[in-house]
């Protein structure tokens, strides 16, 4: 039976994410790896793909890991973490090792929604006893705020800015955790650092079950979004408030809101917090508020508050 | 100051780090302008600030005091921004 | 011992049996696609107790191996042309991350044009990826190789990639003699290998190499690869004696009096000598000299077995568009360019895409040869067989 995080008395002490890495003073990310590895524990191999995490905390001859760790490329950690998990079954079915170690594929939205899409769908279908972590910042943040398929609607990316012609990313985010319920896995998840309880209670069913899991976590980037270094986890609650992250879980395809929301906050109050959409008019704002409310109406959100 | 950089005998084979979190080493003090200073009466040991700090800079003693290890903060001040009693103020570094 | 009538697929497949290999990923592509399958079959018969995996690419094939790898299991893939080529990429971090896979590469045209047909394209274009490279050129050589593979790999700790031509040794059937299993589980015993991914360690695998370290970090491969040049010869040498072989680096057919020779490498050798033995009843001064190592490059005995001969006929199954020549030739003429007497080298393209290599063309390409020997001086690079 897992351990459920309720009270901070039930997080264990132990940091498997050393300080001393080099993202950015108020990283979202940083805060959402500690809060999964305390959920996670010491037997597991985090694989992680290129990008701000993998260079922030590998930095030679710094580690910021205190747990087994694996780098290969931009868009196979989950084909690398399906070559581990075979290989440790193998292993122990051979009685050639007795060590049990959790395979979790660690990338962000750059090398999971685009160039990584591949390797996760196979693995997701091959059904790797493994857990896929996305933590999306929204846009390829590491190599300077490039967009993703995972950058949301009309916000500004250098690859896709607003200007005369254009108003930022014209095309909607597209739905992670959706392309991995088709693959019928037995656990995928929505989460966000802002709410650690939730977040660690998610990973550890994620790792409890058999086969593959996803959990497509929001990480707010205050370099990258435009918005002071010590509001990252508010703008992650507004996220969560305003109905357009739902924090929910699809256990062997049947979806479940775990976070509540009786009264959302609106759009308007995240897109005036952060610099990435400081060009959109009313209009767009309107259309992202009706996308809100559609969000809301699937996943049974309360009204807007007045 | 700078420190004797090893060579190709010296260094681990396959590009591997063999000491875990030695990340420790690297100094980001400097990176800070503002540091927080907890209240140690107002705050009520709801341990938020430990769960959201980015870098696992604020730590629980033995006595249960929460503090923070100023030698891994960054001043993101989110710990002042998220303390639900207003426990912690970020206060500007003094110049070297 | 037994002996079974096997493709050059099947039998480098029976070797990864009796390998016992870990891991496998498996993505088709011919003319591979015969090793993954007959693999398929061992395992789900329970006659290779291994975790198969279909992966979705050959790019994820390697991946996974690269993975699989890092925990000290013995791990194997199999590609050809556009499937090497996709994997690209993480060749050259499975060299540097030291991981000791062995992979059958069942060389094959690479496009464009398509072409499922035989030549060293492939292979080629992977010469700096830091991976050994052997070729064998029969199916029982095939056989041998891959064995020697897994030790090679996991003593000098580099990935090792056995080339074998397709359709030509991967679909030809010859009878194959295989030790007995205790023989080869006595020559590659299956024993756990470091885990670099175990939490006793906590090792961080891959990380990031900035501008003050790179240079060292890749330096260890390349020591490496230097290294295993003294180390192949000797496990090769106790191979030879363990099982009656008689392999090296470089096989050589009557080059000890040989006046002019053709430089060749996989199974064209085997037309070459058949042209070669007749001219040398007709009274020529003739050999062939074939390179069954190719990383690393054995430069120092090419030179030995080159002194005075007076000229060396290249021949390429491959082109290097705007290269001074084609690659082989280049690795040639570096590696005899140190020598006081060098012979002369005549450049030839032949086989590609599978083009046929009749008797008739070696013995132009030795024509050509012999007139470098008499006259001292080479022509520009002949393209055998191409039309105009």
């Amino acid at each position: 039976m897992s351990t459920v995080f309720r009270t901070i008395k039930d997080v264990p002490k132990e940091e498997y994410f050393a300080p001393g890495h080099r993202l950015c003073a108020g990283c979202t990310a940083a805060t959402a790896i500690r809060q999964i590895l305390k959920a996670a524990g010491r037997d597991v191999v985090v694989v992680t793909a290129t990008g701000c995490v993998e260079v922030a905390t590998s930095y030679f001859p710094q580690t910021a890991w205190r747990v087994p760790w694996v780098h290969v490329a931009f868009e196979n950690s989950a084909a690398v973490a399906s070559g581990i998990e075979v290989a440790m079954k193998a292993l122990n079915r051979k009685k050639k090792s007795d060590e049990k170690i959790h395979a979790i594929a660690l990338g962000g939205d750059g090398g999971t929604f685009d160039i990584g899409l591949q390797a996760l769908s196979g693995a997701l279908e091959r059904g790797h006893d493994f857990l896929y972590i996305c933590y999306d910042n929204e846009a390829y943040m590491n190599t300077g705020i490039q967009r993703s398929s995972a950058t949301p609607y009309c916000a500004a990316t250098t690859t896709c800015p607003p200007g005369r012609l254009s108003a930022g990313k014209m095309t909607q985010k597209k739905d992670l955790v959706a392309i991995a319920v088709a693959h019928e896995i037995p656990y995928a998840a929505t989460a966000c650092p802002s709410y650690p309880f939730d977040l660690m209670n998610k990973v550890r069913r994620a790792l409890d079950v058999e086969g593959p899991a996803l959990i497509h976590i929001l990480t707010p980037c205050p370099t990258g979004w435009r918005f002071d270094i010590n509001e990252g986890i508010d703008v992650g609650k507004l996220a969560v408030m305003t109905g357009l992250w739902p924090l929910y879980e699809v256990v062997n395809g049947v979806t479940k809101l775990t976070v509540q929301v009786p009264r959302r906050e609106p759009v308007k109050k995240y897109l005036k917090g952060q610099g990435r959409f400081k060009h959109v008019g009313e209009d767009v704002m309107k259309r992202i508020q009706e996308r809100a409310d559609l969000l809301a109406a699937k996943f049974g959100l309360g009204p807007v508050r007045q | 100051m700078s420190k004797k950089l090893k060579g190709w005998k010296e260094i681990p084979m396959g590009v591997m780090i063999t000491e875990p979190g030695n990340s420790v080493e690297f100094d980001v003090r400097s990176w800070r302008t503002y540091k927080p200073i907890i209240d140690q009466i107002k705050c009520t040991k709801c341990g938020m600030c430990w769960i959201y700090c980015p870098e696992a800079a604020i730590m629980i003693k033995e006595d249960g005091k929460y503090e923070v290890d100023l030698s891994f903060c960054k001043g993101c001040g989110i710990c002042e921004k998220t303390c639900a009693p207003k426990a912690i103020m970020m206060v500007k570094e003094e110049a070297v | 011992m037994k002996r079974l009538g096997l493709s050059g697929n099947y039998a480098v497949a029976y070797a990864v049996k009796m390998a016992d290999v870990d891991v496998i990923a498996a993505y088709p592509i011919t003319p591979q696609t015969t090793i993954v399958e007959k693999l398929a079959d061992f395992v789900a018969n329970g006659e290779l107790n291994a975790e198969y995996v279909n992966v979705e690419s050959e790019h994820s094939a390697m991946s996974a191996c690269v993975g699989a790898s890092l925990t000290g299991a013995r791990v194997f893939t199999a590609t050809s042309s556009q499937g090497l080529a996709y994997m690209h990429e993480v060749l050259f971090i499975a060299s540097v991350l030291r991981t000791p896979i062995v992979m059958a590469n069942v060389n094959r045209a690479l496009s464009a044009p398509l072409n499922i047909w035989n030549d060293h394209s492939d292979a080629m274009a992977e010469r700096d990826s830091g991976w050994i490279q052997l070729w064998a050129s029969s199916a029982q050589e095939a056989f041998d190789t891959t064995i020697e593979a897994f030790k090679i790999a996991e003593d000098i700790q580099l990935p090792v990639m056995v080339n074998i031509d397709g359709y030509i040794v991967s679909h030809t059937y010859e009878p194959v003699t295989l030790p007995d299993q205790e023989e080869i589980s006595g020559y590659i015993p299956s024993k756990p290998m470091t885990n670099r991914v175990s939490p006793r360690l906590a090792y961080s695998s891959g990380v990031v190499g900035p501008p003050e370290y790179y240079y060292e970090m890749k330096y260890q491969a390349v020591d490496a690869m230097e290294r295993s040049r003294q180390r192949i010869k000797e496990i090769e040498s106790d191979f030879n004696q363990r099982f009656g072989k008689d392999y090296k680096d470089i096989n050589t057919y009557h080059m000890d009096d040989a006046e002019y020779a053709l430089l060749i490498m996989g199974s064209m050798t085997g037309t070459a000598r058949v042209v070669a033995e007749s001219l040398r009843r007709k009274g020529e001064k003739v050999g062939v000299v074939s390179i069954r190592c190719f990383r690393p490059f054995p430069f120092e005995r090419l030179a030995e077995i080159f002194k005075g001969v007076r000229c060396v006929g290249v021949v390429d199954r491959a082109v290097m568009p705007g290269g001074p020549s084609n690659p082989l030739f280049v690795d040639v003429a570096s590696a005899l360019y140190g020598m006081a007497e060098r012979p002369v080298l005549q450049s030839f393209v032949a086989g590609l895409g599978g083009r046929d290599v009749p008797t008739d063309e070696f013995e132009l390409m030795f024509n050509k040869t012999k007139e470098g020997a008499r006259t001292g001086r080479a022509g520009p690079c002949v393209y055998v067989g191409l039309r105009e």
